[in-house]
């Protein structure tokens, strides 16, 4: 079955049009990048997806995992198993980051009809992800994002979604901000994390630097609110060569 | 400020955002009285957690080199006052951490007048008021540095947070210095619960509710920081919250 169904997407912010119908299937297994210059709606195809207010759907349909994602709140996206990766994490002081997550895993597994983690449950999951990442147990302790470098940021979004375990992570420009070693180190991290038969990556990028951590199935040229150009993960080497101008054209 | 005989008008300034058809239920308002001795130290938790009307008057006296640590928990009565004088000795130190957590058509204020009578006395102030539905909120706030009084060491940290755009802050800072080499710090800001933090909490999973009232925990925590009940204050502001949150417009 299709994990992620993108048909025809319209979407607007501000009453601009900024989706101009988007169409991509995405299967379980399945990594896949979209890459697109300044403004060509790739983080906005990103927040659409996460339910941010202030993004309209206009037209067009998005299935998840058998649902009509647009109907559902952002909270509802998550339980399904939705996760994103923010460009810019967001900072909440005075909200330590192990008291948010275990609230909110805790919250995605009480929207399935789970168990919830127990304290102690919680933290052995926690330390083992942010182990992953190469990230101290006591950065968790702190508030959420704040104070944390623009790659301690990323590395904290891949924290999130190994403790978070969805089934498809769209993750918009993980890559900008970190160095080689934070690079790579990110890279591992969503191999790891989210590498299974069961589950999906969406990559939103700029470079193709990530992609030689993580290995795209497919990659997808984004310009003026659709994908222009689909193809193997050669295209990537090819945007990098030549340009969007020269491969959009 | 002492309250007078007569039932004040809401030309007295004092009284000028208070519920003046509540406050006549209780006119007059009994003055109390605390001294806190010479070098000693005193603690004292006010908490309002019943819907029933109040007002106090608390006059409060700390000595040469004593210490006062006030908190106030003000969550629940339709119409709650709570006023102080207070007056300082020589390297007193007064602190007060207060929360209003008001809903409906609820009004609650906070009115302290803080003396610093002797030199080198220290006082605080953190006033954190959240506000949903129709609920007014105020804090005034006066700080008067005597002749004499060098060396004073005065701040108020005084923050309002609107849920509903039909909640209504009012706080007013006010300091009357006749002393010389005094630090005197206010800061005072109403505003909204932050767009962005609450998205990226709901898109981790976080009900709409659960993320604000987890918002709202951070926003008030510096009132009962420090606290000698620190955890059982914030727990009832946490029931409140939980309330404010819910039956918010």
């Amino acid at each position: 079955m299709t994990m992620l169904k993108i048909d025809n997407l319209q979407a607007n912010v501000a009453d601009k049009p900024i989706l101009k119908g988007l169409s991509l299937e995405i299967n379980p297994g399945e990594i896949h990048a979209i890459m697109g210059p300044n403004g060509a709606g790739k983080s906005t195809l990103g927040y659409t997806l996460g339910g941010r207010p202030g993004y309209e759907v206009t037209g067009g349909s998005v299935e998840f995992a058998g649902q009509n994602l647009l109907d559902l709140e952002p909270h509802e996206r998550a339980a399904a198993g939705l996760f994103l990766g923010f460009q810019y994490p967001v900072e909440i002081p005075g909200v330590s980051f192990v008291q948010f997550l275990r609230e909110a895993a805790n919250a995605q597994r009480k929207g399935r009809g789970e168990e919830p983690y127990s304290g102690g449950e919680f933290l052995k999951l926690a330390k083992e992800k942010a182990g992953l990442l190469k990230m101290d147990m006591d950065m968790l302790k702190r508030a959420v994002n704040v104070g944390f470098s623009g790659g301690e940021k990323k590395r904290a979004e891949m924290v999130q979604m190994g403790i978070l375990d969805p089934k498809l992570a769209i993750l918009d420009e993980t890559d900008s901000g970190l160095d080689i070693d934070a690079l790579r180190i990110c890279g591992e991290g969503i191999n790891s994390i989210m590498r299974a038969p069961d589950k999906a990556v969406l990559l939103i990028t700029h470079y193709q630097r990530l992609l030689d951590y993580v290995k795209p199935d497919f990659v997808h040229v984004l310009a003026g609110g659709r994908i222009v150009k689909s193809g193997g993960p050669e295209l990537a080497h090819q945007l990098e060569d030549e340009g969007y101008e020269a491969v959009v054209a | 400020m002492s309250e007078v005989a007569a039932l004040p008008t809401r030309k007295d300034e004092d009284f000028r955002y208070s519920d003046i058809d509540a406050l006549g239920t209780l006119w007059p308002v009994a003055r109390e009285e605390i001294a806190v001795a010479d070098g000693a130290e005193d603690t004292l938790q006010i908490v309002l957690d019943d819907s029933e009307a109040i007002a106090r008057h608390i006059a409060i006296s700390v000595g040469k080199g004593a210490t006062f640590d006030l908190r106030v928990l003000s969550a629940g009565p339709t119409y709650g006052r709570i006023a102080l004088d207070v007056t300082l000795a020589e390297d007193a130190d007064f602190t007060l951490g207060a929360a209003q957590l008001a809903t409906g058509t609820e009004t609650l204020e906070i009115v302290t007048d803080v003396h610093h009578t002797g030199p080198n006395a220290t006082s605080a102030q953190v006033v954190r008021t959240v506000l949903a539905d129709h609920a007014t909120g105020t804090y005034l706030g006066r700080i008067a540095v005597a002749r004499g009084a060098d060396g004073t060491d005065a701040e108020q940290s005084v923050r309002a947070m609107l849920l509903d755009r039909t909640a209504t802050a009012n706080a007013r800072p006010e300091l009357e210095i006749f002393a010389d080499d005094v630090k005197a710090a206010h800061g005072c800001a109403v505003g909204e619960l932050d767009a962005d933090g609450l998205f990226y909490l709901m898109s981790r999973g976080l009900p709409p509710a659960e993320a604000k009232r987890l918002m709202l925990q951070a926003f008030i925590a510096e009132a009962f920081t420090g606290a000698p009940d620190e955890e059982a204050l914030s727990e009832a502001a946490l029931v409140r919250l939980g309330t404010l949150v819910e039956t918010g417009l």
